[in-house]
């Protein structure tokens, strides 16, 4: 059943990939990237990759389609000087793709237990987790503590793109001569479309909520400081399509998201320095309380709770410098 | 817990948590102030970490206490000790040096957002060159590439975003081949530690998904390291950032992704696939030679003065790999060192751009016409400079020609061919450093015909003034005491090598 489920996926993947590059039409390329993400997302459901899925489906087919309408927005909506095939970019593809194809006739058979993924550090992961860190989900204990340094490393990553963003776009208010008052007030996009905004008012604390549980709910089923800041963002870049973009940034002002971006990635930073000092090694939760199962489980809280405000204040902040752009 | 044992954590912490306290700070000067601190510091760490592994030692470090392969190991050894110099001591200077002519640049609301971006760079650098684990050299490789965009960018004119767009494109490809390569090691392998990787590799019979991943890998990373004929991205990215950005990048940037490159071939690959090392040689090398010989060539008739030293980076890239395609002792200990001392030659060569090109307003040759009479500081510098990367005896850059020449020299009739090639560059250096030199002492100051260039000689800054003495100061001093980068190349060259079977 995995198998059908599979091949049926991954063809549409194909088709919809295939779709995006020939398409002239912008508009038409940025909807199908986003049909592309929630294949995606299905297909890390199939495989049991709950979370990722989640994330995929959070960031890929919503965030970032958003932000993608919003460069658009500034942009004509058809692509320029489209040329043709070309030959040899083309050939190098093609050769590329048969060079993966050739790997993968030696991989292991999919989901076999012999292979050597399922047999090094995974189980130790999986029977280690229980007694060391104390929570269900692996997931979330590879991603915060185990290997927490790399999820701080990725939580960097989004906060540069946060700032290389308003660098270059600015932000009303707080980056570049604009301020807050040019912006124009309210009845932006689906301020004057009765039924998108009675329905997004009423859906809006919904999502925020469910933001709320993703977060906190991380440690026992899929979820996560990243899921729940995209959704969180997704709810706040819905509350200023319907009551406007100045109208959202006086909710949370531009120094305020500035300090969520920062705040976030120090949090999560803090509790590594924190574990320094109480005498372990950088990230070391161990340390942050007198039992370690309780330190590893605080040290997972605080620092899903920081990539969800960074999350948070970079696709805000995103989403603002776009958006102010385009008026 | 004592503080020298955190080190190696330090080492990266400080740059990346005072990234995002910069963004905070307002006013004109603090966040500048708050990155060089930071900046500083880490290479105070990094001369420390050098102390100790100049004695031979590999510190280990275990992130959140976990051991190897479970969590994610930092290693130090020699080889990272010496970049980590290079990157940390790259970032100081340039950091320095650049308050006045990044102010002049940008608004002072953008500063913070570009410091900060600076210091992700730094830290990202420096977190590749520490670490023990596959996927965190990834994860350090998007923080360390997505931060030298936002700097690229920020280029004094529009062509910056191009220039960072295309860069961007190519980097991203490469990252993304080294993470296929990664990911299919990881198939076979089940970790991602280095030292893991290399152990468990031993009893892999089916090697294919492993020869597709050490070419995925190798060729993701020459991308990033602009190795010939990849190296398209390189001459404008570096001619359009602004000018201290370029100095910063030019001294450490592909260096980094070139070490990435040596340690995963040598201690993962070598070892455990049957005439990989051999392919790794005969592969690399002709482009190594082809990159001598055109980067050089190209370097000759350039009259962008950026785009000239740009290029001659892609020629002393191709020595590197071609005293590491060698495959000996004596090979790669002189690649090794012409890593750090080319990295301080066009470091230098660069900030001497930067303090000109603050009154020249122009990047031509032309532009620099006279101008080492207003400014004889700033052009000597850049005359200390220009011998070190041609490798005149008593500069650094001489140390590690000399070491190459004798490692080619040893490898008979097709080595004499590599020299050959080494002393045509060299040659070929000559001639594009003088015709930098040339114009700016014999030149006169009228000859500057670039649209409405004004030149307007003042002082240079001091603080830039400052920080390029010390560059220069350091190609004279490894010049002529050349022991610690020379053992540190030596102790890195053994390790890389002891992991041949």
């Amino acid at each position: 059943m995995t198998v059908l489920f599979g091949i049926f996926l991954l063809t549409l993947l194909v088709v919809v990939a295939i779709g995006i590059v020939r398409t002239g039409n912008l508009f038409t390329a940025v909807m199908l990237t986003g049909i592309f993400s929630l294949l995606m997302a299905a297909n890390f459901f199939v495989l049991d990759a709950a979370d990722v899925a989640l994330t995929e489906a959070a960031v890929g087919a919503g965030i970032s389609t958003v932000l993608l309408l919003g460069g658009l927005a500034l942009v004509p909506g058809r692509e320029r000087n489209r040329r043709r095939l070309h030959g040899l970019a083309l050939g190098i593809v093609s050769l590329i793709t048969l060079m993966v194809v050739y790997a993968t006739f030696e991989k292991p058979r999919l989901g076999d237990p012999s292979a050597p993924v399922h047999q090094h550090v995974a189980p130790w992961y999986l029977e280690q987790t229980p007694i060391l860190v104390g929570i269900p989900n692996v997931v979330t204990a590879v991603l915060g503590t185990f290997r927490g340094y790399d999820t701080l490393g990725e939580v960097i990553v989004v906060f540069t793109a946060g700032i290389g963003v308003l660098f270059l776009l600015g932000l009303p208010g707080a980056i570049g001569s604009r301020k807050t008052e040019e912006v124009q007030p309210g009845n932006s996009y689906l301020g004057h479309h009765l039924i998108p905004q009675i329905v997004g008012t009423l859906l809006i604390p919904f999502i925020l909520l469910f933001a709320l549980y993703v977060q906190f709910h991380g440690e026992y089923g899929p979820g996560g400081g990243f899921q729940a800041g995209a959704i969180f963002a997704a709810g706040m870049i819905l509350y200023s399509l319907i009551a406007g973009e100045r109208e959202a940034l006086q909710v949370i002002t531009p120094r305020v998201l500035i300090g969520l971006m920062a705040s976030g990635a120090l949090l999560f930073g803090g509790v590594g320095i924190v574990s320094m000092l109480l005498g372990g090694n950088f990230l070391d939760y161990n340390m942050l309380a007198d039992n370690p199962v309780a330190g590893q489980q605080w040290g997972i809280l605080i620092i899903e709770l920081g990539v969800g405000i960074t999350v948070t204040g970079v696709l805000l902040a995103v989403y603002h410098a776009f958006a102010a752009r385009g008026r | 817990m004592s503080i020298a044992s955190q080190l190696p954590a330090l080492q990266i912490v400080v740059p990346l948590l005072v990234a995002p306290l910069t963004v905070l700070l307002r006013g004109s000067g603090l966040a500048w102030a708050a990155a060089t601190a930071a900046s500083a510091m880490a290479f105070a760490i990094a001369v420390a970490l050098t102390l100790t592994a100049l004695d031979g030692a590999t510190i280990s470090y275990d992130m959140g206490g976990w051991p190897a392969p479970y969590g994610i190991e930092l290693r130090l050894d020699a080889f990272s000790a010496l970049l980590l110099l290079l990157t940390t001591g790259a970032s100081t200077l340039s950091l320095l040096g650049a308050r006045d002519s990044i102010a002049e640049l940008m608004g002072e609301s953008r500063e913070p957002l570009f410091y900060a971006a600076w210091l992700v760079a730094l830290a990202g650098l420096c977190g590749i060159a520490i670490t023990g684990d596959a996927f965190n050299v990834f994860v350090f490789m998007e923080i360390s590439s997505l931060a030298t965009y936002v700097l690229i960018a920020a280029g004094p004119d529009r062509r910056a975003l191009t220039a960072a767009f295309k860069y961007l494109i190519m980097g991203t490809v490469g990252a993304t081949f080294y993470l296929i390569g990664v990911g299919l090691v990881y198939m076979m392998t089940g970790t991602l530690n280095f030292a893991d990787m290399e152990a468990r590799l031993a009893e892999v019979d089916e090697v294919r998904p492993i020869v597709v991943a050490a070419g995925f890998i190798t060729i993701g990373l020459a991308l990033k390291a602009a190795i010939f004929p990849l190296h398209v991205w390189l001459p404008n990215a570096y001619s359009s950032a602004p000018n201290l950005v370029t100095v910063f990048i030019a001294a450490c940037s592909t260096k980094v992704a070139l070490y990435v490159l040596l340690r995963f071939d040598f201690f993962v690959f070598h070892g455990n696939l049957v005439g990989h090392a051999f392919q790794f040689s005969s592969f690399l090398a002709p482009l190594a030679v082809l990159g001598i010989l055109v980067g050089s060539a190209v370097a000759v008739v350039e009259s962008n003065v950026k785009r000239l030293l740009a290029y001659s980076s892609v020629a002393q890239l191709g020595y590197i790999l071609l005293g590491a395609s060698f495959g000996d002792l004596a090979g790669m200990t002189a690649a090794i060192t012409l890593m750090f001392n080319h990295g301080l030659a066009k470091g230098a060569l660069f900030m001497a751009i930067a303090a000109l090109a603050m009154h020249t307003r122009g990047h031509t040759l032309a532009d620099l016409s006279g101008a080492a009479r207003q400014m004889p500081w700033t052009a000597a510098a850049l005359v200390i400079a220009g011998a070190s990367l041609i490798g005149i005896p008593g500069t650094a850059g001489f140390i590690s020609k000399w070491l190459l020449l004798q490692a080619a020299l040893q490898q008979g009739p097709l080595g004499v061919v590599a020299a050959v090639a080494v002393v045509a560059g060299s040659l070929a250096a000559l001639a594009y450093v003088w015709r930098i030199i040339e114009p700016l002492y014999f030149g006169t100051a009228e000859g500057s015909t670039a649209g409405g260039s004004t030149a307007v000689y003042t002082a240079t800054p001091p603080l830039l003034l400052l920080a390029l003495w010390l560059a220069a100061g350091a190609n004279v001093y490894f010049g002529l005491i050349p022991a610690v980068p020379v053992s540190l190349s030596e102790l890195a060259a053994a390790e890389l090598l002891g992991h041949l079977r």
